[in-house]
């Protein structure tokens, strides 16, 4: 049995190079809502340019709708690149804390055990609580978060896509 | 290297990039601007309402072919001129509009007259700067230029805090710029020309659907050059209209909710549709699903987004549509010999222009909008401007005003923006002062800017203001007559104010007619007058504008009379 389910269908994962400056992503999420664009994660950090942020955008939407979203991006003076990544041949991660309950060491030693399973690392330990920290696909994730969940999510914290198409 | 005010560097700049007019209004946050004017190279003209500055500008940026400038203040100023760069942005013209901002250590404090108007105009600006300090502004300012006039145009802003306007430094004037993320695509790919001309001598019954980027590439000849060639009729969207001359033998006028009958109806029976600058908007095509249903559609077009945003077509060729046409043009000369009118399509072009003169029926009255649009038109010179303001006024003028002489038709037609017309007009006598301007207006409208009677006067820009006056926001009574059941509400002026006494409190001419000869003496009479007039031509509140096309439904279920 695989514990990492097949990626979504619809997943598309779009990485744009924008300028990095005040106010840049207020005009990009101002587009996306002007325009009834649904995203599901956005990540913005600094690339190996100073003046340069790497945006990764993955949404779930019809082709056209995609097609649209591209070309509006491609619009904006302050989006410099955009790139529609082929999932098969992208490395794409994303990173979620997670704060579940755990009173007692039962429970304690079933978490970490799955964690371990999942390659997800525990970050700390209170009387109540275990919180994790597990990387990976948003699948891989919200497989974990569904195995773990009846123990009770007291809280949970996801960074969204990161993605680069592999090399060469 | 020259040591200036951040305000006096904003000048110099402007002056650099040609500007000869700016229009504006000053207050607390624009205030060194305003002093550096004193000494400035250009002209200035005051407004009385900052919507107006930015209509002023944009009336004079779409004559020009070139971005308008309009000043206002911080906070109320600032965002008076909101709408002015949204009938801007709707409508694709240039435009660079100067906002004054408190100093930059009191920005979020929520200080007297302060707006955050870069968020505020995001949604309807190409761009907009935040010159932090006085060095950024040239540079900002040739950006600016560039971005607003090249590629679809649109207005730009630039939010200029008041400290950074007072502050002095070494200011540097650069003379290139580059905006690494701006690439707009001018030439087309040939490849995709030599398909769409395939496609075109393919077929038996094309049409070409001009647009407002005809008008905004300046490609009036190229495009009667690709219209000639093939024998196509030419439609024009309303924002295209003007773009092709309306008493050519190919032409057929605006399709679209009042289009002309005969456009609407032979768009419904081609067999490829080439859109030349063109977005299919809703007000032009009626129902995206079925317009151009089962025949061959070409999108030529400079903005890659308008590609398949309302309408999926069979070949698109991105690029500016002059360079696309004139490309086009000359494939099309080295394949075929000159085609004649003698064929079916045109044949039945001419059927359908017979058909409908004959069928629909004039208003019952000695004065009606369509006979007095006639008049105007043979009396006003073909090159003369008109602007219009929104409403029935702005649709009568679509089907009853014949434009002759390509790009001298302005109105308000992406965002229907009431009170457009007449400072837009001022802007365009400011452009073209050896030209008569004309506003074709209805009392609604003219009631949101009358007060631009003042510049008008003042600055010696006289216009005239032709105003369709039945006391009524018409187009609204029209709906409520024909789909509220004429539950009226909201629409009655109550024969107020009275229109001579207007623009005689102002200075300027007033003149109410009673008939037809009457009419044609005001006419002739504004035409010679050194200041502006406002024409009063009462007609019939229940004079509906025909034909409809109801909004949600189809070209094909247009109404032509009540």
């Amino acid at each position: 049995m695989s514990i990492i389910e097949p990626r979504s269908k619809h997943l598309h994962i779009i990485s744009s190079l924008v300028e990095n400056k005040p106010g840049v992503l207020f005009r990009i999420t101002n587009l996306f809502r002007a325009r009834n664009f649904n995203i599901e994660s956005i990540t913005v950090g600094t690339t190996e340019q100073p003046d340069l942020s790497r945006m990764t955008i993955t949404t779930k939407i019809d082709e056209y709708t995609l097609d649209q979203l591209i070309k509006q991006l491609r619009k904006l003076i302050d989006v410099v690149e955009v790139k529609q990544l082929d999932i098969d041949n992208t490395v794409y991660r994303e990173l979620a804390l997670i704060k579940m309950q755990a009173t007692d060491s039962a429970t304690k030693m079933e978490i970490t055990n799955y964690a371990s399973v999942f390659r997800a690392n525990i970050l700390d330990i209170g009387k109540k609580s275990i919180t994790v920290e597990i990387t990976g696909t948003p699948d891989k994730i919200d497989a974990f978060k569904n195995l773990i969940e009846h123990y009770g999510i007291v809280e949970m914290a996801r960074t969204g896509v990161s993605a680069l198409l592999r090399g060469n | 290297m020259t040591e200036m005010t951040g305000a006096k560097a904003l000048i110099t700049s402007l002056e650099k990039e040609g500007v000869d007019v700016i229009f504006g209004l000053p207050g607390g946050a624009n205030l060194p601007i305003y002093d550096a004017l004193v000494d400035a190279d250009f002209r200035h003209i005051l407004v009385r309402h900052e919507q107006s500055a930015a209509h002023m500008a944009d009336g004079y940026a779409r004559v020009k072919r070139k971005a308008g400038v309009c000043f206002a203040t911080s906070g109320p100023g600032a965002t008076n001129l909101i709408t002015g760069i949204a009938t801007a942005y709707a409508d694709s013209s240039p435009m660079i509009a100067v906002t004054g901002q408190v100093p930059l250590g009191m920005i979020g404090k929520d200080a007297f007259q302060e707006t955050d108007i870069i968020g505020v105009a995001n949604p309807c600006t190409k761009y907009a700067f935040q010159p932090r300090t006085a060095v950024e502004i040239p540079e900002m300012v040739k950006k600016s230029f560039y971005i607003a006039e090249s590629g679809r145009p649109g207005p730009v802003l630039i939010d200029i805090p008041k400290d950074v306007q007072q502050s002095t430094a070494d200011i540097n004037f650069p003379d290139l710029i580059k905006v690494r993320g701006y690439n707009p695509i001018i030439d087309p790919d040939l490849a995709n020309v030599g398909k769409a001309v395939e496609l075109l001598l393919a077929a038996q019954k094309p049409i070409i659907m001009a647009g407002g980027g005809v008008i905004l590439s300046g490609a009036f000849s190229e495009l009667q050059a690709l219209a000639e060639s093939v024998m196509a009729p030419v439609v024009t969207t309303f924002k295209g209209k003007g773009a092709f001359p309306e008493n050519h033998p190919l032409a057929m006028g605006p399709i679209g909710m009042h289009g002309h009958p005969e456009a609407n109806r032979i768009i419904l029976e081609a067999d490829l549709i080439i859109a030349v600058g063109a977005r299919f908007s809703d007000r032009s095509v009626g129902r995206f699903d079925e317009f151009g249903k089962g025949m061959n559609i070409i999108h030529m077009d400079i903005d890659p987004a308008e590609i398949g945003k309302n309408k999926s077509v069979d070949l698109a060729i991105v690029g500016d549509v002059k360079s696309s046409l004139r490309t086009m043009v000359k494939m099309i000369s080295k394949k075929v010999t000159k085609r004649g009118f003698e064929n079916e399509w045109l044949k039945r072009r001419k059927e359908l222009i017979d058909y409908y003169s004959e069928t629909l029926k004039d208003y019952p009255r000695e004065i009606t909008a369509k006979k007095s649009l006639k008049k105007l038109r043979e009396l006003l010179p073909p090159e003369s401007i008109v602007t219009t303001e929104v409403g029935q006024c702005q649709m009568w003028a679509s089907l009853h005003f014949d434009v002759i002489s390509p790009g001298t038709f302005f109105s308000s037609t992406g965002l229907g923006t009431m009170g457009f017309g007449f400072p837009a007009s001022i802007g365009a006598k400011a452009a073209r002062p050896d030209v008569s301007v004309v506003d074709i207006a209805g009392d609604g409208s003219f009631n949101m800017t009358e007060n631009s009677l003042a510049v008008s006067v003042i600055e010696k820009l006289p216009v005239i203001v032709f105003l369709l006056n039945n006391y009524m926001l018409g187009m609204v009574a029209q709906w409520q007559r024909t789909f509220y059941d004429r539950r009226y509400m909201g629409v009655e002026q109550h024969n107020c104010p009275d229109y001579v006494k207007i623009a005689e409190a102002y200075g300027a001419n007033g003149i109410r007619v009673e008939t037809m000869s009457e009419l044609e003496k005001a006419i002739n009479s504004a035409l010679r007058s050194e200041l502006p007039t406002v024409i009063d031509i009462p007609i019939d509140p229940d004079e509906d504008v025909f034909p409809f096309v109801a909004p949600g439904t189809g070209l094909k279920d247009m109404i032509t009379g009540a």
